[in-house]
């Protein structure tokens, strides 16, 4: 055990270094940097254009895909240096994490080495285009139409919690195009061109008042057949593929709160008293320190599973399900600690910026985002300790068949 | 970064796990618990006989001269089968304070016959209720004193116990435990297959540990490196109770169905094996931090001893849980998980002062 570099990768780490020092400014704490708005739309796309000439860009993808042909390992090596910077390196997270790979595995050589080279840049920006109005945990019950038309296919349907949707130039869409068979064996997965008139994002206003997600609607939208991911009617292989990787995506950097409060810790006083000398504030921090402390060392081991060779399966689900807990946990036991003036969210008054009362507010969509804390708990009993999966009630029949509730 | 134990650690894994299955189940346990011996003798000279005492000793001393790694795995098996041993007493206690704090005579002494098995060693801190505070004193070499709970206090030879010098600071002192001036007594505790003793010292010669006499930073320092072989023993008894609540729930069938099927046993699950992964990653790191002797072992050592005793606690009684009233029955292995995991949080300190240990650790650099 140990936490050495190889020669190679001690190489590799200075080289990162050296050029993040030249061309990014140096963080000097802990906040998180806004990710929503026109703005730093733009200022992720410069900082993706800037690395991926440089050779930075999607370290694990071949070059020829516009990646730099390195291994799993020198992606942590880079995510590791770059967190010391304030950068937008995680904008672009769902295309390039989620829709890269499956593109990687499913389309024609072709399209890959048209499309790729271009999401690995950011010149375009891509979107995952899963989750529908009655299809959220259970997204294979999905109901958007694939219809073939000659060398095409015509897409109708809505799909929503899309995020990025109204930046992206593509998409992936996943689509019923049989709902003569079983619910699983009727997608079918495209590459979408988002920039067509059948296509219509409109934004949806979240409880916290933020606009991270939309929704999109499907009208007469066409795909070309060359654009289909896998089989048709082998959507769900597909599907499975980028919901892995979307949770592999979002593991190492799902928010936990804990830094924040940390600084707090250190920094607040309350009643002319530093909150670090009470003990019950000294409880919290040294139990949620140790799920911290967990997860960094849980990840550490799933990094070298992987650089072993192994693949990071649903094990990356404990990341999620700890942090989106942790997160509302720690906020509001904050916001309790501040007595009344805990509800008050406003930049000047409340401390770090009103970062805990953001959170007390974001956090219940951190907990449905990417797979509920009821589905990742479901995958770990099933997946990982391999209980049985409940009786169900859409196994075997047509899916037009299934029973759905009132439309 | 190799976050893992290496092949070779990775083979003492799987000989100890197969010697233990077949020379310390459950059976081997309930003996210990019902019979109040203490701890199985046979099943000791048999760890013994493997050299697992004498695992991180150094070979100048009568050891193998292997390192905490491969006590790391060891402690984890011997946890998985609840061992009814005093491994944790005399090894990670009694031979790591001689092996790092004691004079060379005093090594010289007592190693050897640690490693051989020849003597059992403890280390005696508590004095009563609440956390260690000291009150006991050393007079011209002797000691008066009254100690509790002593784990394996009954059984061990001799003790490496704390009592203030002549200027009133704590200091480590060698006892041997069969001297005349000494009074012992098992304590009815939550495990019995794991005792606990109340030893009353009266005017016992005692030797200071070391040259220098060892005091709080080595006792602290000593508690830091056992609580991250403890955590090992603790995720041990963890994955064990887990597994058996797998396979118990897998097979038990309520309203037409394995009982494993409801949502509501398996989240159950899911939340056992968040736990128990937190608390295995951390012992990991807290095993890095001994096997480098890193200078945040205090920090590591804390975090990893606070997690395996809240998943340990967590996994065995929701175990018990899950198992339905067959889990409270005195027939069932539920409860030895259950008593192993208040002992095992027990031992070297409870979760209030090993929390505060984190906080005070995370603190003090602001």
């Amino acid at each position: 055990m140990d936490f050495q570099d190889t020669p190679e990768l001690a190489a590799f780490r200075s080289e990162v270094k050296i050029w993040l020092d030249a061309n990014a400014t140096r963080r000097t704490d802990k906040r998180h940097i806004g990710m929503e708005g026109d703005a730093p739309f733009r200022e992720a796309k410069a900082w993706y254009k800037k690395k991926s000439d440089a050779g930075f860009a999607c370290l694990t993808w071949p070059k020829e895909y516009g990646g730099a042909g390195l291994t799993s390992v020198h992606e942590v090596v880079w995510q590791q240096e770059v967190e010391n910077y304030l950068t937008r390196d995680s904008q672009f997270v769902i295309g390039i994490g989620n829709c890269g790979p499956a593109i990687m595995h499913f389309a024609n050589e072709e399209a890959k080495r048209e499309l790729l080279p271009r999401m690995a840049s950011a010149e375009d920006v891509w979107c995952q285009l899963f989750s529908e109005p009655c299809a959220g945990s259970d997204v294979a019950g999905l109901r958007t139409r694939a219809e073939r038309d000659g060398d095409n296919w015509k897409i109708n349907g809505q799909k929503i919690w899309t995020s990025g949707a109204q930046y992206s130039d593509y998409g992936v869409v996943l689509t019923r195009s049989d709902p003569t068979v079983s619910k699983y064996r009727g997608l079918t997965m495209f590459m979408i061109d988002m920039r067509q008139s059948g296509v219509e994002v409109r934004p949806i206003k979240q409880m916290d008042g933020g606009q991270h997600f939309n929704e999109v609607f499907f009208n007469d939208a066409i795909v070309p057949d060359a654009y289909r991911l896998g089989e048709v009617g082998g959507g769900w292989t597909g599907a499975l593929t980028v919901l892995m990787s979307e949770r592999l995506a979002i593991s190492g950097i799902q928010p936990t709160g804990f830094p924040q409060f940390l600084d707090l810790v250190k920094s607040l006083e309350l009643n002319g008293r530093p909150i670090a000398e009470d003990p019950i504030v000294r409880e919290r921090l040294a139990t949620w320190y140790s799920q911290y402390a967990g997860l960094q060392a849980a990840n550490k081991r799933m990094i070298t599973a992987v650089a072993k060779g192994g693949i990071a399966g649903a094990e990356a689900s404990l990341g999620k399900l700890v942090g989106a807990v942790m997160n509302q946990e720690i906020a509001n036991f904050v916001c309790q600690l501040l007595g009344p003036a805990g509800v008050i969210q406003d930049d000047t008054l409340s401390p770090e910026r009103a970062h805990f009362q953001q959170s007390v507010m974001f956090a219940p969509g951190v907990r449905l985002a990417g797979g509920t804390d009821e589905v990742m708990r479901n995958i770990l009993a099933e997946q990982v300790l391999g209980l049985p999966q409940e009786p169900r009630a859409d196994k075997g029949i047509a899916f037009q068949d299934i029973p759905t509730g009132p439309a | 970064m190799n976050f893992d134990f290496s092949e070779e650690q990775q083979f003492i894994r799987d000989q100890a796990r197969n010697f233990l299955n077949q020379e310390c189940t459950t059976a081997t346990v309930r003996a210990v618990l019902d019979n109040a011996t203490g701890f199985d003798q046979p099943l000791w000279q048999k760890i013994v006989a493997l050299g697992w005492t004498a695992m991180a000793i150094p070979e100048c001393h009568g050891g193998l001269g292997l390192g905490y790694l491969e006590l790391c795995v060891i402690a984890e098996e011997l946890g998985r089968a609840l061992a009814p041993v005093p491994f944790s007493s005399s090894v990670y206690l009694a031979t790591e304070a001689i092996k790092s704090w004691g004079s060379e005579a005093q090594k010289q002494h007592y190693l050897p016959k640690l490693a051989a098995g020849e003597l059992i060693g403890t280390l005696a801190t508590n004095e009563g209720l609440g956390a260690q505070s000291v009150v006991s004193q050393v007079r011209g070499d002797k000691l008066t004193a009254q100690k509790l709970p002593v784990p394996d206090g009954d059984i061990a030879d001799f003790a490496v116990v704390t009592a203030r010098d002549g200027h009133g600071h704590v200091r480590l002192y060698l006892a041997s435990l069969t001297e005349e001036g000494i009074q012992r007594e098992t304590l009815s505790s939550m495990d019995p297959s794991r005792s606990q003793a109340r030893i009353v010292l009266h005017d016992v010669p005692v030797q200071a540990l070391g040259d220098t006499a060892a005091g709080e930073p080595e006792l602290a320092q000593l508690l830091d490196r056992a609580a991250v072989l403890l955590a090992f023993e603790q995720i041990g008894g963890c994955q064990a109770a887990m597994e058996k609540g797998i396979a118990y729930t897998k097979q038990r069938y309520a309203f037409g169905r394995p009982i494993a099927s409801f949502q509501a046993i398996k989240h159950k699950f899911a939340d056992m094996y968040v736990a128990l992964e937190l608390a295995r990653s951390n012992a990991y790191y807290g095993a890095c931090a001994l096997a480098g002797d890193a200078p945040d072992l205090p920090l590591a050592a804390a975090t990893a001893r606070v997690s395996a005793s809240d998943a340990f606690y967590l996994i065995s009684k929701e175990n018990i849980q899950a198992h339905g009233g067959m889990g409270f029955t005195w027939e069932f292995d539920c409860h030895l998980y259950y008593r192993r995991a208040q002992l095992l949080s027990g031992v070297i300190g409870t979760q209030p002062q090993w929390k505060e240990q984190i906080a005070h650790n995370l603190l003090q650099t602001a």
